[in-house]
């Protein structure tokens, strides 16, 4: 089949040629730069750019931060997936479209109602204040926004998974005398793991690149509550780019670090839950 | 609900559903509902007419608003022409290094919107590669508007392929192959056949890409240089005001913002229904 849509279809090699030239210019070229201006460092000056203690803090907080906010979500998923998926309820079909709201709004949006929220006047301030949870401009406000921002992830990958849960397997838990709690944590989450594994790490690799939102709430304060995007745009702002290049290239590296991993986690767990 | 709940063993009890629905609820009430509705509350704090004028009135704000407007849909028709051809590229042919070039596809969603800005400040600044080239020449690219839509269209560059590639390998060449063996051309072929099948997820490829494009921060943050009035997105309007101390201007041009998420979301939710209703009309007729 194949064969003949070559013979049969027209344009095959001008449209790979324009994928590759674009992807190339616009997308492959501009990254081997970041790490062609990285080489050209010595090296101690490269390692004394990115193992300073405010970078090295800096790397802890994210990816500390986005770990925190993946597992949150990883919990917060299931239960909102398994809600949508199992039960109706008034008004399932906005609270549906709600959940993708992270996607869509700008993160600019939700850093600045996020920096308001929190303060001691913001709606949720006023009765976190009090009980004492400062969330504003803290390393917790990190976690919340990040939190915010991979909402979606998990929801919208474990979804499909759920529906497509076989009924059979359920009822026969059942009926060979399974209690219902049983029948969900043994029976049904096993088929979840490979969905809530690819959730994670679509939402943690979201959450250690994420700047726009993170900036308007965390105050920004060197070793306490600096991410590494917002020390690469500090040292830009020095106009020291060669420091600057070699943070990025290491939070580059931890993002496709993540990415592989998560192809081979996603590959292991198809052969063994498959 | 119909069936009574003991015959159904995968129904849970009512106070375990009751439990886990309210619990559901306040998760998105708090993570989404709250934050979203707080956005119009301080947009309108001092009324309709102080919202109005703080949007229109202040020709900073308005020049933002032009250049997200002239920004955001550079952006997207380059990637929607770039998602088009490479959709048609890896669902329609094989070659050796399609899963690579598929992946490589998704590269700009693992890479940090402040990186994507950078790379082409290392490229295009006055310290980068093309620097010195480009002032003999006397152009700018960064810290002007070419910088910024060079910077979203990395960041939004994913959009229309993915959602592209799915969409045609589902439907299939059968017939395309039927309308080239009865002798149409290239370009009849794109109208007439390929684009009417594919026209509700290209929609949707390009919704996406265009909230993302006009909401764009972390990259044209670092390429803009912040000329008030010349390369500030709106995004970057509402950073500006909220640091000196406009809460309510920086929320009217957020709620400006907010709206266009929901219009997306609304246009999304709609596509969504359609095609849902088009499979089952489909499963319905293929049973009789």
């Amino acid at each position: 089949m194949n064969d003949v849509n070559r013979r049969v279809l027209p344009g095959f090699g001008l449209s790979l040629g324009y994928t590759l030239a674009y992807l190339g210019l616009l997308i492959m070229v501009p990254l081997a730069a970041c790490f062609l201006k990285a080489a050209t460092l010595p090296f101690d000056r490269f390692w004394a750019a990115v193992s300073t203690e405010r970078a090295v803090a800096a790397y802890e907080l994210t990816v500390g931060a986005s770990l925190v906010s993946a597992a949150i979500n990883v919990v917060l998923g299931v239960l909102v997936a398994w809600v949508l998926v199992r039960y109706e309820f008034p008004l399932k079909r906005v609270v549906d479209s709600l959940v993708d709201l992270p996607f869509a709004l700008p993160t600019a949006v939700a850093g600045l109602v996020y920096s308001s929220l929190y303060v001691e006047s913001g709606w949720l301030g006023r009765f976190l204040v009090p009980l004492g949870i400062q969330a504003a401009y803290s390393r917790l406000a990190i976690v919340l926004v990040l939190v915010f921002v991979g909402f979606p992830f998990v929801v919208r990958t474990l979804e499909p998974v759920l529906e497509r849960v076989d009924a059979d397997i359920e009822e026969a838990a059942a009926c060979l005398g399974a209690s219902r709690l049983q029948t969900v944590t043994r029976v049904i989450f096993p088929s979840l793991y490979p969905a809530l594994v690819t959730g994670f790490a679509l939402s943690f690799a979201r959450a250690l690149g994420e700047y726009g939102s993170v900036v308007f709430v965390s105050g920004n304060m060197p070793f306490k509550t600096e991410i590494a995007p917002v020390l690469i745009v500090a040292r830009l702002e020095e106009f020291a780019y060669a420091e600057a290049t070699a943070i990025a290239v290491v939070l580059l590296v931890i993002s496709f670090a993540v990415l592989v991993v998560v192809n081979l986690l996603e590959r292991w767990s198809k052969r063994v839950y498959a | 609900m119909s069936t009574p709940e003991k015959t159904n063993p995968r129904s849970d009890p009512p106070w375990v559903r009751l439990t886990l629905i309210t619990a559901a609820l306040g998760v998105i009430g708090l993570l989404i509902v709250i934050p979203l509705v707080d956005v119009f509350v301080e947009a309108f704090a001092r009324g309709l007419g102080a919202y109005w004028r703080t949007i229109t009135a202040d020709e900073d704000t308005r020049a933002a608003i032009r250049l997200t407007l002239t920004v955001a849909p550079i952006a997207v028709v380059t990637n929607l022409i770039f998602g088009i051809t490479a959709a048609w590229a890896i669902a329609r042919f094989r070659f050796p290094g399609r899963t690579l070039l598929t992946a490589l596809i998704d590269l700009p969603f693992s890479v940090s919107p402040v990186v994507a800005g950078l790379i082409f400040v290392l490229i295009f600044g006055l310290q980068g590669y093309l620097g010195p080239w480009l002032r003999a020449h006397d152009w700018r690219i960064i810290f002007a508007p070419p910088g910024l839509v060079l910077a979203t269209t990395f960041v939004t560059f994913p959009f229309v392929a993915r959602e592209l590639i799915p969409v045609m390998e589902a439907i299939g060449a059968d017939e395309e192959i039927a309308a080239v063996s009865l002798g149409a051309s290239g370009w009849q072929l794109f109208w007439r056949v390929t684009l009417p099948n594919i026209k509700w997820g290209l929609v949707y490829g390009i919704i996406l890409c265009n909230a993302r494009a006009m909401g764009e921060f972390g990259a044209v943050s670092v390429v803009s240089g912040h000329i008030t009035g010349h390369t500030d997105t709106m995004p970057l309007r509402v950073e500006k005001l909220y640091n000196e101390y406009q809460g309510a201007a920086a929320f009217a041009v957020a709620s400006l913002l907010a709206l266009l998420a929901l219009l997306t979301l609304g246009i999304k939710t709609f596509l969504e229904w359609k095609q849902a209703r088009a499979y089952e009309l489909a499963q319905r007729t293929g049973e009789e």
